[in-house]
């Protein structure tokens, strides 16, 4: 059996029943990593022998943890103690953090198998994984296509078998658009879920870390893992972590779901429209009652992301500066010489455009222009939110405006690559959960993402209503033939 | 041309707390380099920032001490800009919405006409405090030849900013006013205060002005000042300079200098200085803070009588002098001890005499603290006692409070076992003053001849021969009538 | 125009990154059209809301005055380009700021 093919939940089964070992799956993903890595692209580190010595460092008492023995890629954005975190940016070179992010030592705390870094856009600044210093993540549906981004790598490991499931990050769709384009589940929680401890900031007021997985049971699995209070997080919320396993299999009889009238706009993919359709008539024939409703600020969402989103950022990223840690410039002839010249070596183009555009928005004479007015604005957005889910206990949407577009296709027209975005960043810029599963597929086999956001802290029933979709279709069973 | 000079102070407070503002890493000052830092205080990529309470209830107690108005809510900002001691290279901060502003200090001044040193010289001024707010320290940089190394063990140590208004108008009254805050700030026990440690810094705006003009002149930033006389000395010599400037016509430049304590100027600094854009904005990774009411009252609870209504209670209920009063009220300790004794003994004015006297000459000599000093208020009073009641003398006294505080032994005790109590057998009197009058005919001769000063000299060779013990008016008296019947 | 050379020069030495001519270009025709975009925003009429920065209600979240341990010295300065005795070295800096 092909075990790197399976579910957490199946595998923990199976290791529950003695049928195999964490070795045999372990064995089974660097079988595929050796296969299929090089046309993927997928991985930022790993090491073999590492995962091997892991494996057999594992507990093998009595006391077991709930992920014992099941390995999980993490994005290359979370520290991991000892180990290369570079957020796909040459400036962090080398970098090996001598701390873990809070949501490591929750995975390895449950006998989690680290197994290594995802590649992903620059400092999660992308919607297509080209942004990488390692080269792009192709999309195992069609190696010619992007998968998403800022998360592609967790998305397309996921997606082509190299990985059971992964963590991402999401800050204005990170998570869900890969997932979406790549045929998986992506979840974003609420903001303050998931602690940010160890999340390298891409812009803190957005950021949350969250699964991305092979169907919505492992989703559950996993965020349950994850979720929690962390003292070390003061944006981290003390809230109790509901059982979301037990939660998502009731019934989604009566559920009010709304369908905002603003995600279906012109210019949009056709068969993606189509595909939304007919899940939200899927829905419908389950028992919850869809029914049109309006997110009127949706249009300005992109505008207010790319200016709130950059301002942190461009703070976020000052400490790259080559003093403490990762790359500094040779041939410098004073401190002011040793800063510029090193981020002009270490950032790539997006993270350069990214950090001006974020630095002028904050800059005298601007701030109240840009950056004050797209505070106001958020608030806008995060009311109309409010108001819907005073009716309605989740939302639809499709994940994205379209299926996986070409690698080259978007990348020298930036303005053009944050549209791709615009049905996914205002479930951040609310700080709201939201997840993305499969609907569909294009008739170029590509696949469709469904997205269903939800109240804050209520991710039970967005997993409610996509385990109940998701059981009702086969979507998630269909595999990439390519590779 | 008359000028008026016109200061405003920055002081940077580091707050008295055990773990820094952001995270768990010890405050404690001289540690071996980097050996108190982590991921939150290096700036480490993905470390966050949570608030240590202490930190805010101490920047609270500043705020109520200098009466200043707190904010319903506080908020944190990042002041952003690149410098290597700064790990992040922004600093948490605050910008808009400040732990507090609008307070008032109240500094001694000299009356600008009437007698110097006079207690009735003295008069208060207001300098009206204009915000306070808490933030990070940075790490220390050590300059070398052709390098510079950072220790971060003090990056994130809690700062308080104290900024006043521009209020003062001498280089003494920048002086009145940063004794005024140290004492303060020592009553209420939020900081060492210790500027040579760099646990209190002071940078100055200084500008100068026509007398009668209402517009301010241009302003120079002076900073690299390690202490108040320093700060005194700097605020003098660029009061001057810049008078000297107008005085030839030319124009002040706004800029930062530096304090050259070495040769006693003010420097331009070498590096340009950029224009100031800290895009400042409201710091995500923390949470706003309300102040309930109940937290605001307990701090209140918690701060002390404070040196100036300390100071108007003592010279009421003491009948000190504002001189002494403002003396002694400036040390907290000296005026706890202070209102111990005089609980115990009748006379205060005494009492607050000792104390600036032999009491602050001794601690000044061998550098103790009047906490840490071996006197207890009750053997003080004991001893003044004894001089009241005539046991001993006022001379003999202050060698017996040397003795107490080395020893530690019960003033009682001590006059006993060395017998050091007045003379006041008269017989014993006579022997010594009829020596005395053999011993010296010359005085003798003089005093006959109508100098009566020479009767002092006598006294203080009867003294001398009874080793002070002696009640030297009773001698004086009985030298005179002695001295009437000698041919 | 939103932008122009000049802001993108100045703010870019604000950020501390060193553009080429070419960049300095490049980026002014991009950032022109993303802020031209975002002119959008000025379509809404703002005057009375409070900006959201932080978008939860969250507050007074803090810890009590504690030490913790610190990381060991070798943690902290292992990823240094350049230390000496255990401190991070850098390129000379003129004058002290406080």
């Amino acid at each position: 059996m092909e075990l790197n093919t399976l579910t957490a939940h199946n595998l923990m089964e199976l290791l529950k029943k003695g049928d195999i070992c964490p070795i045999d799956i372990c064995n089974n993903i660097i079988n595929k990593i050796e296969k299929t890595e090089k046309s993927l692209c997928a991985l930022a580190h790993f090491d073999k022998e590492k995962v091997l010595e892991r494996c057999s460092n594992l507990s093998k008492g009595a006391e077991k943890g709930a992920l014992w023995g099941i390995p999980i890629f993490i994005k290359d954005n979370i520290c991991v103690e000892d180990e290369l975190t570079t957020c796909s940016s040459k400036i962090l070179k080398g970098f090996k953090p001598p701390y873990n992010a809070t949501v490591i030592d929750k995975l390895t705390g449950l006998d989690a198998i680290l197994m290594g870094k995802t590649n992903m856009d620059e400092f999660a600044f992308g919607s297509s994984t080209e942004t990488s210093c390692y080269g792009p993540t192709r999309n195992p549906w069609d190696l010619e296509r992007i998968p998403g981004g800022s998360s592609g790598g967790s998305a397309a490991a996921v997606a082509g078998d190299e990985a059971i499931f992964a963590l991402g990050s999401d800050t204005g769709g990170s998570i869900r658009q890969p997932a979406g384009v790549c045929g998986v589940v992506g979840l974003k929680p609420t903001y303050g879920r998931v602690s940010r401890y160890g999340l390298i900031a891409f812009a803190s007021s957005l950021d949350q870390i969250g699964p991305i997985t092979k169907d919505v049971e492992d989703a559950a699995i996993l965020l349950k893992a994850i979720s929690g209070h962390d003292e070390m997080d003061s944006t981290s919320a003390d809230m109790p972590v509901p059982d979301y396993l037990s939660g998502m299999k009731k019934s989604i009889k009566g559920l009010k779901i709304g369908v905002p009238e603003e995600y279906f706009i012109e210019g949009m993919d056709k068969e993606v429209k189509n595909s939304i359709k007919v899940a939200i008539e899927k829905l419908e024939k389950l028992g919850a009652v869809c029914e049109d409703t309006s997110l009127p600020h949706t249009e300005y969402a992109v505008s207010v992301y790319y200016l709130v989103a950059t301002a942190e950022a461009s703070s976020n990223l000052a400490r790259f500066d080559g003093v403490q840690y990762g790359l500094r410039a040779d041939n410098i002839k004073s401190m002011i010489d040793m800063y510029k010249k090193t981020r002009k070596q270490g950032f790539g183009d997006e993270a350069k455009r990214r950090i001006i555009l974020g630095t002028f928005a904050l800059s005298s004479g601007y701030y109240d222009a840009y950056y004050s007015k797209a505070l106001k604005v958020r608030t806008l957005i995060k009311m109309d939110f409010d108001k819907a889910f005073q009716k309605f206990d989740a939302i639809v949407t499709p994940t994205s405006p379209t299926a996986a577009f070409k690698i080259g296709e978007k990348i020298s027209d930036p303005l053009t690559m944050y549209l791709s975005d615009i049905f996914t960043i205002s479930a951040n810029l609310a700080g709201i959960p939201g997840i993305s599963i499969p609907c569909g597929f294009t008739k170029n086999n590509l696949p469709i993402g469904l997205q269903i956001l939800g109240k804050p802290f209520d991710e039970e029933t967005i997993l409610r209503i996509a385990y109940n979709y998701e059981q009702n279709t086969d979507w998630h069973r269909i595999k990439p033939r390519l590779i | 041309m008359t000028y008026e000079i016109v200061i405003g102070l920055e002081v940077h407070l580091q707050l008295n707390t055990k773990s820094k503002v952001f995270c768990g890493c010890s405050t404690d000052f001289g540690s071996a380099p980097n050996t108190q830092t982590c991921p939150v205080c290096l700036g480490f990529p993905g470390s966050l920032p949570v608030l240590n309470r202490q930190a805010l209830e101490l920047g609270v107690r500043v705020a109520i001490a200098l009466s200043c108005r707190i904010a319903k809510e506080i908020r944190f900002d990042r002041k952003n800009y690149f410098y290597p001691d700064l790990p992040k290279n922004y600093q948490i901060s605050q910008f808009d919405q400040p732990l507090a502003q609008h307070g008032n200090l109240s500094i001694e001044i000299l009356q600008p006409c009437g007698l110097q040193d006079e207690p009735s010289a003295m008069a208060q001024k207001n300098i009206r405090i204009r915000r306070v707010h808490l933030e990070e320290d940075t790490g220390k940089l050590f300059h070398q030849k052709d390098y510079s190394l950072i220790d971060f063990n003090r990056s994130g140590i809690p700062l308080l900013e104290i900024v006043s208004e521009p209020d003062m108008n001498s280089p003494e009254e920048a002086y009145s006013y940063l004794t005024a805050l140290k004492s303060i700030l020592e009553y209420i026990d939020v900081s060492d205060c210790n500027m040579e440690e760099g646990s209190l810094r002071c940078d100055a705006n200084i500008s100068i002005r026509k007398k009668g003009d209402s517009a301010l002149g241009t302003k120079t930033e002076i900073k690299n000042m390690n202490s108040f006389k320093g700060v005194k000395a700097a605020l003098e010599y660029e009061s001057k300079r810049q008078m000297d400037s107008l005085e030839d016509g030319k124009r002040i430049i706004q800029e930062t200098r530096l304090y050259n304590a070495e040769k006693c100027v003010t420097e331009p600094m070498r590096s340009k200085e950029e224009a100031h854009d800290y895009r400042y904005f409201s710091e995500p990774d923390l949470a706003p803070f309300d102040f309930e009411e109940s937290l605001l009252e307990k701090i209140h609870k918690g701060i002390p009588e404070l040196p100036e209504p300390k100071k108007n209670r003592f010279i009421k209920d003491y009948r000190l002098s504002n001189y002494d009063a403002a003396v002694i009220v400036s040390d907290k300790d000296t005026a706890d001890y202070f209102e111990k004794c005089a609980n115990l003994y009748v006379n205060p004015k005494a009492v607050a005499n000792w104390l600036m006297g032999d009491i602050s000459a001794y601690i000044k000599e061998n550098s103790v603290s009047i906490k840490d000093l071996n006197l207890k208020p009750e053997r003080l009073s004991d001893m003044l006692k004894m001089i009241d009641s005539g046991v001993i003398t006022g001379k003999i006294a202050k060698t017996l409070l040397i003795e107490v505080i080395k020893t530690g032994i019960d003033p009682r005790k001590l006059v006993k076992a060395k017998g050091l109590e007045q003379i006041s057998d008269n017989n014993l009197l006579e022997n010594a003053i009829s020596e005395t009058i053999a011993e010296n005919q010359k005085s003798v001769n003089d005093f006959k001849n109508g100098k009566d000063n020479a009767v002092m000299f006598l006294v203080g060779r009867v003294m001398q021969k009874t080793k002070g013990r002696a009640n030297p008016n009773k001698v004086n008296e009985m030298l005179r009538e002695k001295l009437k019947g000698v041919k | 125009m939103a932008i122009n050379k000049d802001t993108v020069k100045y703010t870019a030495n604000l950020a501390r990154i060193e553009l080429s001519d070419e960049e300095l270009d490049h980026f002014t025709g991009q950032l022109d059209k993303i802020l031209a975009y975002v002119d959008k925003l000025n379509t809404l009429n703002v005057a009375d809301l409070k900006p959201t920065s932080h978008v939860l209600k969250m507050k007074n979240v803090y810890r009590e005055d504690a030490v913790k341990n610190s990381l060991p010295v070798s943690g902290a300065i292992k990823n240094a380009p350049l230390a000496e005795n255990n401190l991070f070295k850098v390129p000379k800096i003129i004058d002290i700021e406080a």
